[in-house]
């Protein structure tokens, strides 16, 4: 296998719609809407009839809204029709391995500019029954069987990691109330609140109706409260999980060579890299991601440059231990060692490897099927200097996104680069 | 090859509370849950092996929104369960419910404390079935 593209990729365009929860639009509205941002963020335009092919990450629109057969909808939708129409499932990993598709499409030679998107619409379905198909995403002979769920195998990985290393449940809240202060400046956030807004808010409701005002001093204490912040999956608390939302993402892949004439500033496609694994009992050892330490080997291998070098990275926070976990499976800190880093501040966003500007899956929401073109979109923007509030100050050069599908059983990394 | 080792064979001989796995007749190694080919050398060569259900616990987690089946089987918000996974005194890891532990005290159970296997039988009759637990020795 090669470690190189046999020719360069490039990225010109990325939109996506609001991530929420939406009543009454579903996936298709959603991602027009991506769709329609896409086509306004090339900065010399494109004529959509130029699009050869598109690829639509999605998880279970089957599922969650009795939808199959769901990329030549999106293709008739956003007038793409007849193009080449491919759904990507790779669990909430749907959308990066759609990206990594997509490059591997262009880069072939096939084809010289193609669509990918990534869509999920969960908030039609009662939170048990989202629950139980995100759980199909596991092992479901061996797995949950046994009770897990989602937020239950993250927790029982933060166990092992607590107990290895030292961290508390503390380390994570800190990793929350980070992501949501990061959201905070992020329009297309679902919750888009720091905590010490939404702890005003509680203080403001219980005056309003009487109540007794809680006693909070910080945000700790706020997370700390088992009524403001109920346990899940101990010790993994609400604002330790990611919400269950809609939305949708789409961005515009090119050849290099015709990179320039969409854009005097494209980002191009540095590194990436891709692995699969068996089940949580499967691996060896519960506080490491191998798929993620493999797909980030092979990244920054074809990218020529090392964990040092990335200048930001968007990573798959679905729960925040997932967070400090990726960290070090992606080389940015030692084992062991990421959650000191959390704690001390190094992945905010005036720290020394900022994690998440976006407000990550946690903040800014988490529709499976779309977060991997979600980071994407965050890493276009911060590379180009177009992400407004939340801009990371100095000069960019290598972002990299982490999407895992599961709880590892996919990881695809990518290294996206800016050259001018 | 017909395969025989099954989810629906493992499922058969829990309910006979008996943990089964497979075992590589080249060079010895166990996988539980089963596996038809062995993943390091691709040896297809397996025969069927007890595990004592005898470990250590690997990590572990209180769920307090559970899945449906364990909403069914009772648990909730209130009366919350824990689940984790055992590292078989055999080498392979596997998930199941943990017993006789504290879940109001999360704290007090330690990772690497040694587990047995525990057999919870659900339902009555033709319907009635056995899912892998562990309990603390």
């Amino acid at each position: 296998m090669s470690s190189k593209l046999a020719r360069g990729v490039a990225l010109v365009g990325a939109g996506m719609s609001k991530f929420g929860a939406f009543k009454g639009k579903s996936s298709r509205d959603l991602f027009v809407e991506a769709f329609v941002e896409m086509l306004e963020s090339v900065d010399k335009g494109i004529d959509p009839k130029e699009i050869n092919a598109l690829y639509v990450g999605n998880y279970s629109s089957d599922l969650f809204e009795g939808q199959g057969h769901i990329a030549p909808i999106m293709a008739s939708w956003t007038g793409l029709s007849p193009i080449p129409a491919v759904r990507v499932e790779d669990a909430c990993a749907s959308a990066g391995v759609a990206v990594r598709e997509g490059i591997l499409a262009v880069a072939s030679g096939m084809y010289d500019i193609v669509a990918v998107g990534g869509v999920e619409k969960m908030t039609d379905l009662p939170t048990e029954k989202v629950t139980d198909t995100l759980a199909t995403a596991a092992d479901v002979q061996y797995e949950i069987p046994a009770g897990f769920t989602f937020p239950g195998f993250y927790a029982a990985m933060a166990t092992s990691y607590m107990a290895a290393y030292g961290a508390t449940p503390e380390t994570f809240m800190k990793v929350g109330i980070k992501n949501h202060n990061n959201g905070s400046m992020n329009e297309k956030a679902q919750f888009g609140a720091k905590i010490t807004t939404l702890m005003e808010a509680r203080r403001q409701s219980a005056i309003k109706k009487g109540l007794p005002v809680p006693e909070w001093e910080t945000e700790l204490d706020f997370m700390h409260d088992d009524r403001a912040n109920p346990i899940v999956a101990w010790p993994l608390r609400l604002y330790d999980c990611s919400p269950i939302s809609d939305g949708a993402a789409v961005v515009l892949l090119v050849s290099e060579d015709l990179a320039k004439r969409f854009t005097d500033h494209p980002i191009f496609v540095a590194g990436m890299g891709q692995a699969s694994d068996g089940a949580l009992h499967d691996r060896p050892v519960l506080n490491s991601i191998p798929s993620a330490r493999i797909a980030g080997e092979q990244a920054y291998a074809m990218a020529g440059i090392t964990p040092q070098d990335v200048d930001f990275a968007e990573v798959h926070d679905c729960f925040t231990v997932a967070e400090v976990i990726a960290s070090e499976d992606l080389g940015f800190f030692e084992k062991g060692k990421g959650w000191v880093a959390a704690e001390e501040g190094e992945t905010g966003r005036d720290g020394s490897k900022p994690i998440n500007l976006s407000g990550g899956l946690k903040s800014k929401g988490h529709p499976v099927g779309a977060s991997g073109v979600g980071q994407v979109v965050e890493v276009f923007k911060q590379l180009r200097g177009q992400a407004g509030p939340r801009q990371r100050a100095g000069k960019l050069k290598y972002g990299l996104t982490h999407n895992v599908g599961g709880t590892g059983q996919t990881c695809v990394v990518h290294i996206f680069e800016r050259r001018d | 090859m017909e395969n025989q080792f099954t989810h629906t064979a493992f499922n058969s001989y829990l309910n006979e509370h008996r943990l089964m796995g497979t075992r590589n007749l080249k060079d010895g190694s166990m996988y539980c849950p089963p596996r038809p080919i062995d993943p390091e050398n691709h040896s297809t060569d397996m025969e069927w092996t007890e595990f004592k259900g005898t470990g250590k616990l690997e990590g572990f987690t209180i769920v307090y929104i559970g899945s449906t089946a364990m909403i069914a089987a009772g648990y909730d918000r209130k009366n919350p369960y824990c689940v984790g996974v055992v590292r078989l005194d055999e080498g392979p890891m596997i998930s199941g419910q943990i017993l006789g532990v504290d879940v109001f005290h999360p704290e007090s159970i330690e990772i690497g404390i040694p587990v047995k296997a525990a057999y919870v039988d659900r339902g009555e009759g033709e319907t009635k079935k056995s899912s892998l637990a562990f309990e603390p020795v």
